[in-house]
Formats: structure tokens, sequence, C-alpha cells
């Protein structure tokens, strides 16, 4: 179930001051819709979620998001190990992309 | 001036591809894609050759429907870009300059997706204005650096156009609506959409082999 995850991926390319808030809820309700529906959510969408939470300044939901891309999408699993490692490193400030 | 040089010669070259549409291009030498079977794709930054800006988002956003559709697992590309932009990899071209190995060691893909943009856009003739975005692809092992897949592929608004019925004023007006339009409404936007689908989707004559998450996996293109 695609819906508008292309499109919201699509404003976040383009850097164009999206509000990640919004975008936060628009893709858990269309998580929602998918659950009632008892469809899949496409690849990529969970690890957007987490990044989008991350640049709120939430990184245990982007923790659980990380990890269930992983479980999901098995093949994530490398990149995503690498971004949960730099996530747990103390020392580490990331950088989001979404100015709040 | 550029552009319009550009698509005067788009124009001269699609007169001139028509009669070959008859005759069906050989089939695609398949046996390195077939060998190396990738699981994991990363679609790169596309490289923009037009002068529209949002050419790279429209189509790098849109490139992982299709893959996944034809049985991939496509990394997540803001993430990707996320990663690329804390690396200090902040165009397109920089990033598709990236060596293979260090892409494989990083981001554990199997194959890249190299995409280059060469149209992209509104473009207003006196007649008829025509949004288009016209792309082409490479698909590259990470593993063996060998070449797996590549082609390319169009969209046009032009595909659709009715013919206008209102005489010269007519069709200068729906020229310059159409164009407005095209440009406020981010039209390419959705160009790009069906040029990734020709582009990247599968199972397509001389297209993107079946992944292992297709149930076509295994199977060639059909030759329709």
């Amino acid at each position: 179930m695609w819906e508008t995850f292309p499109r919201q991926q699509y404003s976040v390319l383009l850097r164009e001051g999206v509000s990640p808030d919004e975008q936060i809820r628009a893709l858990e309700a269309h998580a929602e819709k998918a659950r009632a529906a008892n469809a899949a959510l496409p690849p990529g969408f969970r690890a957007h979620l987490g990044m989008l939470h991350l640049g709120t300044g939430n990184p245990q939901r982007a923790r659980e998001l990380w990890q269930g891309e992983k479980s999901a999408f098995p093949e994530s699993a490398p990149y995503m190990d690498r971004l949960l490692k730099r996530l747990d490193a103390p020392a580490q400030t990331v950088k989001t992309e979404n100015p709040a | 001036m550029k552009s319009y040089r550009i698509s005067f010669i788009a124009a001269i070259a699609s007169v001139m591809l028509l009669p070959g549409c008859a005759t069906r291009p050989t089939p695609y030498d398949y046996s390195a894609f077939n060998k190396a079977k990738p699981v994991t794709l990363l679609v790169m930054p596309p490289v923009n050759d037009s002068p529209d800006v949002k050419a790279t988002p429209a189509v790098w956003a849109q490139a992982t429907l299709p893959l996944s559709e034809a049985g991939y697992y496509v990394l997540p590309v803001t993430l990707v870009d996320e990663t690329f932009r804390q690396n200090g990899v902040d165009t397109a071209s920089d990033a598709q300059e990236i060596p293979f190995a260090k892409l494989r060691d990083f981001f554990g893909a199997d194959a890249a997706v190299y995409i280059k943009v060469t149209k992209y856009g509104t473009s207003y003739a006196v007649l008829a204005s025509e949004t288009r975005v016209e792309a082409e692809a490479r698909i590259v092992d990470l593993r063996s650096g060998e070449l797996l897949w590549q082609g390319k592929a169009a969209a046009s608004s032009a595909e659709q156009q009715q013919q206008n019925q209102g005489g010269l004023i007519g069709l200068l007006l729906a020229a310059v609506v159409h164009q407005v339009i095209g440009t406020a409404t981010d039209a390419a936007y959705n160009y790009a959409g069906i040029a990734n689908g020709r582009l990247l989707g599968a199972p397509r004559y001389n297209g993107v082999l079946p992944g292992p998450r297709s149930p076509a996996f295994g199977k060639m293109p059909a030759a329709q």
C-alpha cells in the first residue's frame, strides 16, 4: 500500500521545509489504514518514519521503527544496523534534515 | 536558447525513431544480470541534465515503487540522502563517483541504480506545450563492478493530448494554459512517475529482470 509515500519522500528530498510533525501524522494515518486493511507497508516506510521521529527529538521511536524495517525487510539489516549503531553512539550528534 | 535547440533535436529524433517502432529491438543480453541475482538495490541520487532542479528529487522519490514491485528491496532514499549529506556528498554527480566497494560496504546493497534525467519539465512551443520526462538508468553490481542492465524511457503529456478543435487562437491559448498549469502544479512530477514505471518496472521487454520478491522471479520478460 503506497498511498502518498513517494510524495512524502519527494517533499523531504526537495528540502523545502516540510513540517515533520505534519508528515508524521500523515504517515501514521497511512500505517493505521494499512493495518485495518491488513495490507503490507512499502519498503522503506518504517525507516523514513523513523528518520522523521528522530528529527523531532524522538530517538526511541526511531529505534523501534528501524528495528521494524529490519524485521519486515531483512535485506535492510546491514544499513539499519549502521544507523542504529550511530543512534546509540553517545557522543554522536545526529543532524536532522527537517528544520523544526 | 539551448533548451529550444535540444527540444528541436528531440523532435527530429522522435520523428526519425517512429518508423523503428515496427521492428522489435534486439533482446537484451541478461547473462550478467542472471548470474548476479541482486536482492538489495541502492538507488543513487539521479544526475540531472535538465534545467529544472526538481528533476532529481522527483525521479529519485519515485524510483522505489517500480523496483519494489519488480521484486527488489530498495534502500530508503531519504535516509540514503541524509547519509550522503552527513558524509559531505552534496551533489548527485559526486555521489555517483563513489567507488562501488565503499557503497557496498556502507549500505550492504548488491547493486546500485544510476539514473540520469535527460529531460524534465514543461516546454512552451507555439501550438502545443508539452510536459516531458526522459531518463536513462544503469544497474551496476557493487560486488563485481559489472554492468547488469541499462535502458531508457520517457513519458509525455503529448501522448494523451486530444486534438484541439478551437482553431489557431484556441491552440495558442491551450498551449499557454497548459504551460502555466504544467509549471504551477508541478505536472512533471507525475510524468516522472510514469517514466520511472516504464524505465524500472518489471517484467518489461528488455527491461529490469524481476527480483527475488516477485512471483515472476527467474522468468525472462515475456516477448509480448
